[in-house]
């Protein structure tokens, strides 16, 4: 079996008191959409930022595309194919959308001219580019969710990770969304999101990891993982699964 | 190619007006006056590359000014080096101190205030420096020896002097209009906006921020080498003062910030209010210093974008149907 895309190996991650990521392992395949999913403050974000480069861990390793990428800067993988999306969206706000997305076509492009035709390019594929003219921050909620994913995108990455691209969405918004992630993953991008909304996960993922407290608690299939004891714990609180069973029995 | 030559053209004609003002008038007040304004306007656009588009704002490119106007005199009056290598020198040795400071500063992760205030304790050092370091001739100052030949880079008449001072805005000009279309400007301003999102998108913050630090120092060196080639006197004071930190970010702030014209437009405002300042007033000292600040409040309260971003809207009402317009000015 060849190694996967990205291998995070018992990562841990402490902030002076609070351990924030404690010894998680995942993998994920090259090609494939991985899910990271947990309740509010398991370290799902903090996980990304160590594998993205901006944060270090405080031990374990990341390797990546067959070498060991751990506490290497952001802009260095970048440049080596990693990209990630801010789950609270980091707009250039002063800028248009068009010049937004060729910030990060410029990595691949150094005239101006090819970067900002890749950025009309790459905004087709998340339906943006009726608004490449607008500024940045005249843009809906969920149109900036679809920039964020556009920028990330213009670097041309092997490794997406998607920090809660549907966060904030309406639902018909979300249903807009998930054919445009589905097609990524159809290109040959390897994916890793990290995802609340259940219905997106079910339908995208092929594997799913939950995280709770810092730990991986369970892995699986979409479908095994929402009826996982341990889970639906981790969610709801202890002794939660064993009334639920109680009153389906 | 089209679209280079077109946004240069507004340099071009900007220039050639000022190029014809020797033609209308040769009088030393008009001229003394630009040429003050012009030296404000290049230092200004060396600070605007670096606090305009990169969003470092430098409270002290005195550093880099006084760098400038000393190696081009000190180089002159003890090495006996001709004065035209001495002033590209200055320029070169503007830049190196740009480099040491911006690598400091940048790669401990200063940034806002933290940065600001480092860059003018720098500035300070080096005037404290200046003022009893027997090189710089300490508190007496270093005098250019008079020597009006072309040769000496000294002219009897303003005309030269205000030519050559011209010409290096227009290259000032010309240069920050070419680095917004390059991939470095893309990434200067990305980091501005936003230096994770920049970071994560494969730009090296550190090393653009560098950059355009050595580049934005060698502008407004270039600035302090023409005032000691002009004035042919400097001490600590002049060269690395905080005046002329805050001439280099009062002109493009109240020009406008990230804008090419921006520094040009402040310079000639902020110059023009200062000699009627002085018109009304005499020379009460330190009233030009109030009229500044009244200044500086002013725009930023009421045009953040400055005299630059004030035109672009202006144009913007001239462009829709009169009706309505002014119905609209007053909502905006």
């Amino acid at each position: 079996m060849p190694e996967p895309l990205l291998r995070v190996d018992t990562v841990s991650k402490r902030f002076g008191g609070l351990l924030a990521v404690d010894r998680a392992s995942f993998d994920a395949p090259a090609g494939r959409i991985t899910a990271l999913i947990g309740p509010n403050g398991a370290g799902k974000t903090t996980l990304f930022a160590i594998i993205a480069g901006f944060l270090r861990p405080s031990a374990g390793r990341v390797r990546y595309d067959g070498a060991d990428i751990t506490g290497l800067p952001p802009h260095r993988l970048a440049r080596r194919g990693i990209a990630r999306t801010f789950q609270i969206v980091q707009p250039f706000a002063g800028l248009t959308v068009a010049e937004n997305i060729a910030v990060g076509a410029h990595l691949h492009h150094a005239s101006r001219a090819r970067a900002l035709a890749a950025a009309a390019a790459v905004a087709r594929t998340v339906d943006l580019d009726g608004e490449l003219a607008k500024p940045a921050a005249a843009l809906t909620v969920a149109g900036r969710k679809r920039l964020e994913l556009a920028r990330a995108l213009a670097i041309e990455p092997k490794l997406l990770l998607l920090d809660e691209v549907l966060a904030g969405l309406n639902p018909s918004e979300v249903r807009d969304m998930v054919p445009v992630i589905r097609a990524i993953a159809a290109r040959g991008v390897t994916i890793v999101m990290i995802e609340h909304v259940m219905q997106a996960v079910m339908s995208l993922a092929g594997h799913v990891f939950v995280l709770a407290e810092g730990r991986v608690i369970a892995e699986g299939a979409p479908q095994r993982i929402a009826a996982d004891p341990r889970v639906v714990e981790a969610y709801l609180g202890h002794g939660a699964a064993q009334r639920m069973m109680g009153a389906a029995r | 190619m089209k679209a280079q030559a077109k946004s240069l053209l507004p340099i071009l004609v900007a220039l050639a007006l000022l190029a014809a003002v020797p033609l209308v008038t040769t009088s030393n007040v008009v001229l003394n006056f630009l040429v003050f304004a012009l030296l404000i306007a290049l230092v200004g656009q060396g600070w605007n590359l670096l606090g305009g588009y990169g969003g470092q704002h430098s409270f002290g490119h005195a550093a880099f000014f006084g760098t400038g106007a000393y190696v081009t005199a000190i180089l002159q009056v003890r090495y006996g080096v001709n004065a035209w290598p001495a002033f590209a020198l200055g320029i070169f040795a503007g830049a190196a101190v740009g480099a040491v400071i911006g690598a400091l500063a940048f790669r401990s992760g200063l940034r806002g205030s933290y940065f600001a205030l480092v860059t003018l304790a720098f500035a300070e050092v080096l005037r404290i420096v200046a003022s009893v370091a027997p090189i710089t001739g300490a508190g007496v100052g270093t005098l250019v020896k008079l020597d009006l030949r072309w040769q000496a880079l000294q002219f009897q008449s303003r005309v030269p002097f205000y030519l050559i001072i011209l010409a290096l805005v227009a290259v000032s000009l010309v240069l920050v209009r070419v680095v917004e279309r390059t991939r470095f400007g893309a990434w200067l301003v990305a980091v501005r906006e936003n230096e994770d999102a920049a970071r994560a998108l494969g730009v090296d913050t550190t090393l653009v921020k560098i950059g355009a630090m050595m580049l934005s120092a060698a502008i407004t060196a270039a600035g302090g080498c023409f005032y000691a080639q002009y004035y042919l006197f400097i001490d600590a004071g002049i060269a690395y003062g905080p005046w002329i930190s805050i001439e280099a970010l009062l002109a493009p702030i109240v020009g406008g910030v990230g804008t090419v014209f921006g520094p040009l437009l402040g310079a000639l405002v902020v110059k023009s209010l200062g000699e009627a300042t002085k018109l009304l007033a005499g020379d009460a000292p330190g009233l030009d210093l109030v009229i500044y600040g009244s200044v500086l409040v002013l725009v930023v309260a009421f045009a953040p974008r400055g005299i630059a971003g004030l035109l672009a809207d202006l144009r913007r009402w001239g462009r829709r149907a009169p009706a309505g317009a002014l119905a609209e000015a007053d909502h905006a």
